[in-house]
Protein backbone atom coordinates (compact mmCIF):
# COMPACT_ATOMS: atom_id res chain seq x y z
CA UNK A 1 0.00 0.00 0.00
CA UNK A 2 1.18 3.67 -0.78
CA UNK A 3 2.05 5.00 2.58
CA UNK A 4 1.58 8.71 3.45
CA UNK A 5 4.77 10.80 3.42
CA UNK A 6 6.37 12.96 6.26
CA UNK A 7 8.78 15.89 4.92
CA UNK A 8 10.83 17.29 7.38
CA UNK A 9 11.43 21.31 5.83
CA UNK A 10 14.64 23.22 6.38
CA UNK A 11 14.84 26.39 5.17
CA UNK A 12 18.48 27.13 4.05
CA UNK A 13 19.36 31.18 4.47
CA UNK A 14 23.19 31.31 3.99
CA UNK A 15 24.09 27.92 4.13
CA UNK A 16 22.42 27.89 7.36
CA UNK A 17 19.23 26.14 8.50
CA UNK A 18 16.67 28.78 9.52
CA UNK A 19 12.92 28.48 10.39
CA UNK A 20 10.58 31.28 11.04
CA UNK A 21 7.77 31.59 13.24
CA UNK A 22 5.08 33.43 10.64
CA UNK A 23 7.88 34.40 8.35
CA UNK A 24 8.84 36.99 11.24
CA UNK A 25 11.54 36.30 13.56
CA UNK A 26 14.08 33.77 12.09
CA UNK A 27 16.04 31.79 14.31
CA UNK A 28 18.97 29.44 13.58
CA UNK A 29 18.49 25.97 13.84
CA UNK A 30 21.74 24.32 12.77
CA UNK A 31 23.26 22.61 10.18
CA UNK A 32 21.22 21.86 7.06
CA UNK A 33 24.16 18.44 6.49
CA UNK A 34 23.50 17.75 10.23
CA UNK A 35 19.92 17.77 10.35
CA UNK A 36 19.46 15.81 6.66
CA UNK A 37 21.04 12.98 8.57
CA UNK A 38 19.23 12.62 11.29
CA UNK A 39 15.84 12.88 9.64
CA UNK A 40 17.38 10.31 7.26
CA UNK A 41 17.71 8.02 10.46
CA UNK A 42 14.49 8.98 11.49
CA UNK A 43 13.03 7.62 8.53
CA UNK A 44 11.70 10.79 6.62
CA UNK A 45 10.70 9.95 3.65
CA UNK A 46 11.94 13.12 1.69
CA UNK A 47 13.55 15.95 2.11
CA UNK A 48 12.38 19.58 1.25
CA UNK A 49 15.35 22.15 1.44
CA UNK A 50 14.35 25.88 1.02
CA UNK A 51 16.48 28.73 -0.02
CA UNK A 52 14.94 31.57 1.65
CA UNK A 53 17.82 34.55 0.47
CA UNK A 54 18.15 32.97 -2.99
CA UNK A 55 20.69 35.89 -3.83
CA UNK A 56 23.04 35.18 -6.46
CA UNK A 57 25.98 34.43 -4.42
CA UNK A 58 24.43 31.87 -2.15
CA UNK A 59 22.89 29.70 -4.94
CA UNK A 60 26.23 28.34 -4.88
CA UNK A 61 26.43 27.45 -1.56
CA UNK A 62 23.02 25.80 -2.17
CA UNK A 63 24.24 23.59 -5.06
CA UNK A 64 26.86 22.60 -3.20
CA UNK A 65 24.81 21.14 -0.67
CA UNK A 66 22.15 19.74 -3.03
CA UNK A 67 25.62 17.95 -4.27
CA UNK A 68 27.16 16.72 -0.62
CA UNK A 69 23.27 15.03 0.48
CA UNK A 70 23.17 13.38 -2.74
CA UNK A 71 26.67 11.79 -1.96
CA UNK A 72 25.00 10.07 0.86
CA UNK A 73 21.19 10.66 1.80
CA UNK A 74 19.67 7.82 -0.44
CA UNK A 75 16.17 9.01 -0.48
CA UNK A 76 14.31 11.70 -2.88
CA UNK A 77 14.81 15.72 -1.51
CA UNK A 78 13.73 18.75 -3.41
CA UNK A 79 14.85 22.49 -3.68
CA UNK A 80 13.14 25.60 -3.78
CA UNK A 81 13.60 29.04 -3.65
CA UNK A 82 14.13 31.68 -6.22
CA UNK A 83 13.84 29.26 -8.89
CA UNK A 84 13.10 31.29 -11.85
CA UNK A 85 13.74 29.94 -15.03
CA UNK A 86 14.86 26.63 -16.54
CA UNK A 87 18.51 27.33 -16.21
CA UNK A 88 18.12 27.58 -12.66
CA UNK A 89 16.10 23.97 -12.74
CA UNK A 90 18.80 22.25 -14.69
CA UNK A 91 21.96 23.17 -12.04
CA UNK A 92 19.77 21.57 -9.11
CA UNK A 93 18.78 19.07 -11.09
CA UNK A 94 22.31 18.29 -11.91
CA UNK A 95 23.88 18.69 -8.45
CA UNK A 96 21.72 15.88 -7.34
CA UNK A 97 18.29 17.06 -6.14
CA UNK A 98 15.20 14.93 -7.35
CA UNK A 99 13.12 17.49 -7.69
CA UNK A 100 12.51 21.64 -8.14
CA UNK A 101 10.02 23.51 -5.59
CA UNK A 102 9.04 26.87 -8.09
CA UNK A 103 6.22 29.65 -6.46
CA UNK A 104 6.65 32.72 -7.13
CA UNK A 105 8.42 32.80 -10.73
CA UNK A 106 5.25 30.30 -11.86
CA UNK A 107 3.00 32.64 -10.82
CA UNK A 108 4.58 35.28 -12.72
CA UNK A 109 5.51 33.04 -16.06
CA UNK A 110 3.43 30.01 -15.38
CA UNK A 111 5.09 28.69 -18.69
CA UNK A 112 7.95 27.69 -16.25
CA UNK A 113 5.64 25.11 -15.02
CA UNK A 114 4.81 23.66 -18.63
CA UNK A 115 8.31 23.70 -19.97
CA UNK A 116 9.63 22.60 -16.43
CA UNK A 117 7.64 19.29 -17.16
CA UNK A 118 8.98 18.78 -20.62
CA UNK A 119 12.21 18.71 -20.18
CA UNK A 120 13.03 17.00 -16.43
CA UNK A 121 9.44 15.52 -15.78
CA UNK A 122 6.40 15.96 -13.80
CA UNK A 123 8.27 14.13 -11.49
CA UNK A 124 10.49 16.66 -10.77
CA UNK A 125 8.13 19.70 -10.37
CA UNK A 126 6.81 20.78 -7.38
CA UNK A 127 4.51 24.20 -7.59
CA UNK A 128 4.40 25.55 -4.37
CA UNK A 129 1.43 27.90 -2.94
CA UNK A 130 1.13 29.95 -0.50
CA UNK A 131 -2.56 31.02 0.78
CA UNK A 132 -4.61 33.11 3.04
CA UNK A 133 -8.21 32.83 3.46
CA UNK A 134 -9.54 35.69 2.67
CA UNK A 135 -13.37 35.51 3.11
CA UNK A 136 -15.69 32.61 3.98
CA UNK A 137 -14.52 29.75 1.49
CA UNK A 138 -12.18 32.11 -0.28
CA UNK A 139 -8.59 31.39 -0.26
CA UNK A 140 -6.14 33.29 -2.50
CA UNK A 141 -2.59 32.89 -3.48
CA UNK A 142 -0.06 35.02 -2.14
CA UNK A 143 3.56 35.97 -3.03
CA UNK A 144 6.71 37.15 -0.93
CA UNK A 145 6.08 35.21 2.10
CA UNK A 146 2.81 36.02 2.35
CA UNK A 147 2.96 39.62 1.56
CA UNK A 148 1.58 40.18 -1.66
CA UNK A 149 -1.97 39.06 -2.82
CA UNK A 150 -2.51 37.53 -6.34
CA UNK A 151 -6.05 37.88 -6.56
CA UNK A 152 -5.63 33.88 -7.96
CA UNK A 153 -8.16 31.75 -6.08
CA UNK A 154 -6.13 29.08 -4.59
CA UNK A 155 -8.04 25.96 -6.21
CA UNK A 156 -8.09 27.25 -9.62
CA UNK A 157 -4.35 27.89 -9.43
CA UNK A 158 -3.82 24.52 -8.59
CA UNK A 159 -5.48 22.94 -11.15
CA UNK A 160 -3.65 25.21 -13.76
CA UNK A 161 -0.44 23.84 -12.29
CA UNK A 162 -1.55 20.04 -12.58
CA UNK A 163 -2.75 21.09 -16.31
CA UNK A 164 0.44 22.55 -17.17
CA UNK A 165 2.61 19.28 -15.97
CA UNK A 166 3.53 20.00 -12.12
CA UNK A 167 3.75 16.31 -10.29
CA UNK A 168 2.88 18.09 -6.43
CA UNK A 169 1.54 20.85 -4.75
CA UNK A 170 3.01 22.06 -2.10
CA UNK A 171 0.04 24.02 -0.04
CA UNK A 172 1.22 26.44 2.48
CA UNK A 173 -1.52 27.83 4.77
CA UNK A 174 0.18 31.54 5.58
CA UNK A 175 -2.17 31.86 8.43
CA UNK A 176 -1.33 28.88 10.18
CA UNK A 177 2.60 28.63 9.30
CA UNK A 178 4.63 28.22 11.92
CA UNK A 179 1.51 28.54 14.74
CA UNK A 180 1.29 25.41 15.12
CA UNK A 181 -1.94 25.43 15.74
CA UNK A 182 -3.09 22.82 13.16
CA UNK A 183 -3.07 22.28 9.18
CA UNK A 184 -6.11 24.59 7.52
CA UNK A 185 -7.87 21.09 6.76
CA UNK A 186 -10.64 23.10 4.77
CA UNK A 187 -8.51 24.60 1.84
CA UNK A 188 -6.21 21.24 1.89
CA UNK A 189 -8.84 19.05 1.42
CA UNK A 190 -10.40 20.95 -1.38
CA UNK A 191 -7.30 21.03 -3.08
CA UNK A 192 -6.16 17.39 -2.61
CA UNK A 193 -9.92 16.51 -3.78
CA UNK A 194 -9.71 18.72 -7.05
CA UNK A 195 -6.59 17.19 -8.56
CA UNK A 196 -5.54 13.91 -9.06
CA UNK A 197 -1.66 14.91 -8.56
CA UNK A 198 -0.27 14.80 -4.82
CA UNK A 199 -0.96 17.36 -1.80
CA UNK A 200 1.80 18.05 0.47
CA UNK A 201 0.13 19.97 3.22
CA UNK A 202 2.57 22.20 5.01
CA UNK A 203 2.13 25.13 7.97
CA UNK A 204 0.78 24.26 11.05
CA UNK A 205 1.47 21.05 12.44
CA UNK A 206 2.39 21.09 16.25
CA UNK A 207 1.19 17.56 17.34
CA UNK A 208 -0.12 14.15 16.21
CA UNK A 209 -3.66 15.47 16.33
CA UNK A 210 -2.87 17.70 13.71
CA UNK A 211 -0.43 15.98 11.30
CA UNK A 212 -2.90 12.87 11.19
CA UNK A 213 -6.03 15.33 10.57
CA UNK A 214 -4.24 16.90 7.46
CA UNK A 215 -3.61 13.17 6.41
CA UNK A 216 -7.25 11.90 6.82
CA UNK A 217 -9.69 15.07 7.04
CA UNK A 218 -7.51 17.15 4.66
CA UNK A 219 -6.92 14.55 2.82
CA UNK A 220 -3.00 15.56 1.97
CA UNK A 221 -0.52 12.72 0.63
CA UNK A 222 2.23 13.93 2.68
CA UNK A 223 2.80 16.72 5.09
CA UNK A 224 5.61 18.57 5.35
CA UNK A 225 6.54 20.35 9.01
CA UNK A 226 9.87 21.93 10.34
CA UNK A 227 10.01 23.87 13.87
CA UNK A 228 8.68 20.33 15.73
CA UNK A 229 11.35 18.40 13.99
CA UNK A 230 14.06 20.97 14.39
CA UNK A 231 13.42 22.16 18.11
CA UNK A 232 12.76 18.39 18.78
CA UNK A 233 9.21 18.61 19.61
CA UNK A 234 9.14 15.13 18.09
CA UNK A 235 11.27 12.82 15.94
CA UNK A 236 10.12 12.10 12.55
CA UNK A 237 9.56 8.14 13.91
CA UNK A 238 7.93 9.55 16.46
CA UNK A 239 5.10 10.97 14.61
CA UNK A 240 5.69 7.69 11.79
CA UNK A 241 5.02 5.12 14.57
CA UNK A 242 2.18 7.39 16.02
CA UNK A 243 -0.17 7.64 12.65
CA UNK A 244 0.60 4.09 12.09
CA UNK A 245 -0.73 3.18 15.34
CA UNK A 246 -3.79 5.16 14.29
CA UNK A 247 -3.70 3.27 10.56
CA UNK A 248 -2.36 5.64 8.71
CA UNK A 249 -0.47 3.82 6.43
CA UNK A 250 3.44 4.57 6.96
CA UNK A 251 6.74 3.55 5.99
CA UNK A 252 8.29 2.16 9.57
CA UNK A 253 11.91 1.26 9.32
CA UNK A 254 13.63 -0.92 12.35
CA UNK A 255 16.58 1.52 12.45
CA UNK A 256 17.24 2.88 15.60
CA UNK A 257 16.15 6.38 16.47
CA UNK A 258 19.39 8.05 16.91
CA UNK A 259 19.73 10.56 19.23
CA UNK A 260 16.64 10.50 20.87
CA UNK A 261 17.16 13.90 22.78
CA UNK A 262 18.98 15.29 19.88
CA UNK A 263 17.18 18.45 20.25
CA UNK A 264 19.15 21.60 18.77
CA UNK A 265 19.13 24.03 20.59
CA UNK A 266 18.56 27.74 18.64
CA UNK A 267 21.38 29.23 18.17
CA UNK A 268 23.56 26.23 18.35
CA UNK A 269 26.16 26.20 15.83
CA UNK A 270 27.45 22.88 15.81
CA UNK B 1 35.83 -10.87 -8.46
CA UNK B 2 35.29 -7.21 -8.01
CA UNK B 3 32.50 -6.54 -10.33
CA UNK B 4 32.79 -3.38 -12.75
CA UNK B 5 29.52 -1.57 -13.31
CA UNK B 6 28.16 0.07 -16.71
CA UNK B 7 25.68 2.65 -16.42
CA UNK B 8 24.41 3.39 -19.76
CA UNK B 9 24.10 6.83 -20.08
CA UNK B 10 21.57 7.80 -22.86
CA UNK B 11 20.86 11.65 -22.01
CA UNK B 12 17.89 10.61 -20.10
CA UNK B 13 17.84 12.80 -16.70
CA UNK B 14 20.25 13.02 -14.12
CA UNK B 15 22.07 9.31 -13.39
CA UNK B 16 24.59 10.56 -11.16
CA UNK B 17 22.24 9.68 -7.90
CA UNK B 18 22.44 5.69 -9.22
CA UNK B 19 26.14 6.28 -9.19
CA UNK B 20 26.51 7.87 -6.15
CA UNK B 21 24.43 5.07 -4.42
CA UNK B 22 27.22 2.35 -6.01
CA UNK B 23 29.82 4.89 -4.82
CA UNK B 24 28.80 4.83 -1.68
CA UNK B 25 29.25 1.02 -1.07
CA UNK B 26 32.42 1.12 -3.22
CA UNK B 27 30.91 -0.70 -5.93
CA UNK B 28 32.76 1.02 -9.14
CA UNK B 29 30.63 1.85 -11.90
CA UNK B 30 31.53 3.97 -14.72
CA UNK B 31 28.78 6.15 -17.70
CA UNK B 32 29.25 3.98 -21.14
CA UNK B 33 27.52 6.39 -23.84
CA UNK B 34 28.81 4.06 -26.66
CA UNK B 35 28.06 0.52 -28.04
CA UNK B 36 31.47 -0.38 -28.10
CA UNK B 37 32.54 1.16 -24.90
CA UNK B 38 30.17 -2.13 -23.12
CA UNK B 39 32.82 -4.51 -23.43
CA UNK B 40 34.64 -5.33 -20.58
CA UNK B 41 31.77 -4.62 -17.78
CA UNK B 42 30.40 -7.73 -15.51
CA UNK B 43 27.41 -5.96 -14.83
CA UNK B 44 25.45 -3.15 -16.92
CA UNK B 45 22.65 -1.07 -15.51
CA UNK B 46 19.34 0.36 -17.71
CA UNK B 47 18.37 3.90 -16.09
CA UNK B 48 15.85 6.27 -17.27
CA UNK B 49 13.87 8.56 -16.21
CA UNK B 50 10.78 10.20 -18.25
CA UNK B 51 8.73 9.36 -21.63
CA UNK B 52 9.00 5.86 -22.69
CA UNK B 53 9.47 7.38 -26.07
CA UNK B 54 12.03 9.69 -25.75
CA UNK B 55 14.04 7.13 -23.81
CA UNK B 56 13.49 4.78 -26.74
CA UNK B 57 14.74 7.37 -29.36
CA UNK B 58 18.13 7.89 -27.48
CA UNK B 59 18.53 4.42 -27.23
CA UNK B 60 18.39 4.11 -30.72
CA UNK B 61 20.20 7.24 -31.50
CA UNK B 62 23.28 5.94 -29.53
CA UNK B 63 22.99 2.33 -30.98
CA UNK B 64 22.52 1.19 -27.87
CA UNK B 65 19.23 -0.92 -28.33
CA UNK B 66 21.31 -3.62 -30.11
CA UNK B 67 24.20 -3.54 -27.67
CA UNK B 68 21.81 -3.97 -24.70
CA UNK B 69 20.39 -7.27 -26.92
CA UNK B 70 23.76 -7.88 -27.52
CA UNK B 71 24.99 -8.36 -24.13
CA UNK B 72 21.61 -9.86 -22.58
CA UNK B 73 22.72 -12.72 -25.53
CA UNK B 74 26.41 -13.29 -23.93
CA UNK B 75 24.66 -13.66 -20.58
CA UNK B 76 25.91 -10.58 -19.00
CA UNK B 77 23.56 -9.51 -15.69
CA UNK B 78 21.57 -6.44 -16.79
CA UNK B 79 19.04 -4.29 -14.69
CA UNK B 80 17.16 -1.99 -16.00
CA UNK B 81 15.65 0.91 -13.56
CA UNK B 82 12.19 2.97 -13.91
CA UNK B 83 11.91 3.94 -17.65
CA UNK B 84 15.24 2.13 -18.16
CA UNK B 85 12.57 -1.22 -16.84
CA UNK B 86 9.84 0.08 -18.85
CA UNK B 87 11.86 -0.24 -22.17
CA UNK B 88 12.55 -3.73 -21.95
CA UNK B 89 9.12 -4.80 -21.97
CA UNK B 90 7.82 -5.07 -25.41
CA UNK B 91 5.89 -1.87 -25.94
CA UNK B 92 4.21 1.10 -24.37
CA UNK B 93 0.87 2.69 -24.74
CA UNK B 94 2.42 5.87 -23.66
CA UNK B 95 1.70 8.75 -26.09
CA UNK B 96 0.72 6.05 -28.74
CA UNK B 97 1.83 3.25 -29.08
CA UNK B 98 5.61 2.60 -28.90
CA UNK B 99 7.97 -0.47 -29.50
CA UNK B 100 10.27 -1.07 -26.31
CA UNK B 101 13.44 -3.87 -26.31
CA UNK B 102 10.79 -6.77 -26.34
CA UNK B 103 13.35 -8.56 -24.05
CA UNK B 104 10.59 -9.14 -21.47
CA UNK B 105 7.07 -10.03 -23.12
CA UNK B 106 4.46 -7.60 -22.20
CA UNK B 107 2.82 -4.08 -22.15
CA UNK B 108 3.22 -0.95 -20.31
CA UNK B 109 0.12 0.39 -19.90
CA UNK B 110 -1.50 3.51 -18.18
CA UNK B 111 -3.10 4.05 -14.35
CA UNK B 112 -6.62 4.16 -15.33
CA UNK B 113 -8.03 7.81 -14.63
CA UNK B 114 -10.77 7.72 -11.74
CA UNK B 115 -11.59 9.36 -8.54
CA UNK B 116 -9.46 9.03 -5.51
CA UNK B 117 -6.46 7.50 -7.62
CA UNK B 118 -3.72 10.06 -8.23
CA UNK B 119 -1.17 9.50 -11.01
CA UNK B 120 1.44 9.47 -10.92
CA UNK B 121 1.77 6.89 -8.23
CA UNK B 122 4.43 8.63 -6.31
CA UNK B 123 5.75 7.56 -3.00
CA UNK B 124 7.36 4.73 -0.47
CA UNK B 125 4.99 1.35 -1.58
CA UNK B 126 5.52 -1.91 -0.21
CA UNK B 127 6.91 -5.03 -2.73
CA UNK B 128 5.79 -8.38 -1.91
CA UNK B 129 8.23 -10.87 -3.20
CA UNK B 130 7.45 -14.03 -5.28
CA UNK B 131 9.93 -16.03 -4.80
CA UNK B 132 13.50 -15.90 -3.43
CA UNK B 133 16.14 -14.45 -5.95
CA UNK B 134 19.66 -13.43 -5.39
CA UNK B 135 18.32 -9.74 -6.33
CA UNK B 136 16.75 -10.08 -3.40
CA UNK B 137 19.27 -11.33 -1.02
CA UNK B 138 18.80 -10.56 2.93
CA UNK B 139 15.80 -7.60 1.77
CA UNK B 140 13.04 -8.65 4.25
CA UNK B 141 9.44 -9.36 1.95
CA UNK B 142 7.09 -6.26 1.85
CA UNK B 143 10.28 -3.77 2.27
CA UNK B 144 9.18 -0.43 1.22
CA UNK B 145 10.64 1.21 -2.30
CA UNK B 146 10.87 4.71 -3.70
CA UNK B 147 8.21 5.04 -6.84
CA UNK B 148 7.03 7.63 -9.11
CA UNK B 149 5.56 6.44 -12.61
CA UNK B 150 2.31 6.89 -14.17
CA UNK B 151 2.92 3.58 -16.30
CA UNK B 152 2.79 0.27 -15.46
CA UNK B 153 3.56 -3.11 -16.77
CA UNK B 154 1.22 -6.09 -17.58
CA UNK B 155 3.20 -8.97 -18.60
CA UNK B 156 2.91 -11.98 -20.97
CA UNK B 157 4.47 -14.49 -18.65
CA UNK B 158 2.86 -13.62 -15.08
CA UNK B 159 6.14 -15.90 -13.61
CA UNK B 160 8.38 -13.09 -14.77
CA UNK B 161 7.16 -10.74 -11.96
CA UNK B 162 9.44 -11.39 -8.99
CA UNK B 163 8.04 -8.26 -6.67
CA UNK B 164 4.57 -7.44 -6.62
CA UNK B 165 3.11 -3.76 -5.74
CA UNK B 166 -0.45 -2.54 -5.26
CA UNK B 167 -1.55 0.39 -6.44
CA UNK B 168 -5.25 0.29 -7.72
CA UNK B 169 -4.31 -3.31 -8.13
CA UNK B 170 -0.98 -5.50 -8.31
CA UNK B 171 1.46 -4.73 -10.88
CA UNK B 172 4.77 -6.10 -11.19
CA UNK B 173 7.68 -3.40 -9.58
CA UNK B 174 10.45 -6.43 -9.80
CA UNK B 175 10.68 -8.42 -13.29
CA UNK B 176 13.42 -10.93 -14.34
CA UNK B 177 13.82 -13.12 -17.04
CA UNK B 178 17.01 -14.87 -17.57
CA UNK B 179 19.92 -12.62 -17.07
CA UNK B 180 17.81 -9.52 -17.11
CA UNK B 181 16.21 -7.66 -14.03
CA UNK B 182 14.04 -4.61 -13.74
CA UNK B 183 13.03 -2.44 -11.22
CA UNK B 184 9.91 0.12 -11.45
CA UNK B 185 11.02 2.21 -8.18
CA UNK B 186 14.69 3.95 -7.84
CA UNK B 187 16.86 2.17 -5.71
CA UNK B 188 18.99 4.80 -5.61
CA UNK B 189 16.43 6.83 -4.05
CA UNK B 190 14.67 3.45 -1.54
CA UNK B 191 17.47 4.09 1.42
CA UNK B 192 18.60 0.87 2.58
CA UNK B 193 16.53 -1.43 0.78
CA UNK B 194 17.59 -0.17 -2.44
CA UNK B 195 21.48 0.29 -1.01
CA UNK B 196 21.39 -3.71 -0.55
CA UNK B 197 19.53 -4.57 -3.73
CA UNK B 198 22.17 -2.47 -5.73
CA UNK B 199 25.11 -4.50 -4.10
CA UNK B 200 22.99 -7.76 -4.36
CA UNK B 201 22.81 -7.04 -8.42
CA UNK B 202 27.00 -6.26 -8.66
CA UNK B 203 26.83 -10.31 -7.03
CA UNK B 204 25.09 -11.75 -9.15
CA UNK B 205 27.81 -13.52 -11.08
Amino acid sequence: MLTKRIIPCLDIKAGRVVKGVSFVGLRDAGDPLELARRYNDQSADELVFLDITASHENRGLTLELASRLAKELFIPFTIGGGISTLEDIRAIVSAGADKVSVNTAAIHNPDLITQGALHFGSQCMVVAMDVKQTGPDRWEVYTHGGRNPTGLNAVDWARECQNRGAGEILLTSMDRDGQKSGFDLEITAQISGSLNIPVIASGGGGTMDHFYQALTIGKADAVLAASVFHYGTYTVNQVKQALAGRGVPMRLTEQPDVEETGAIEPGNKS
Amino acid sequence: MKPRIAIIHYNVGNLQNLKNALDYQNLPAEFVTRPEELSGFSHVILPGVGAFQTAMDHLRGQEMDQAVQEIVALGTPLLGVCVGMQVLFSASQENGRHQGLGIVPGQMVRFPDKPGLKVPHMGWNTVAFTRQDPLLEGIPDHSHFYFVHSYRGVLETPDDGLGLTDYDGLFPSIVRRGNVWGVQFHPEKSQNPGLALLANFSRIA
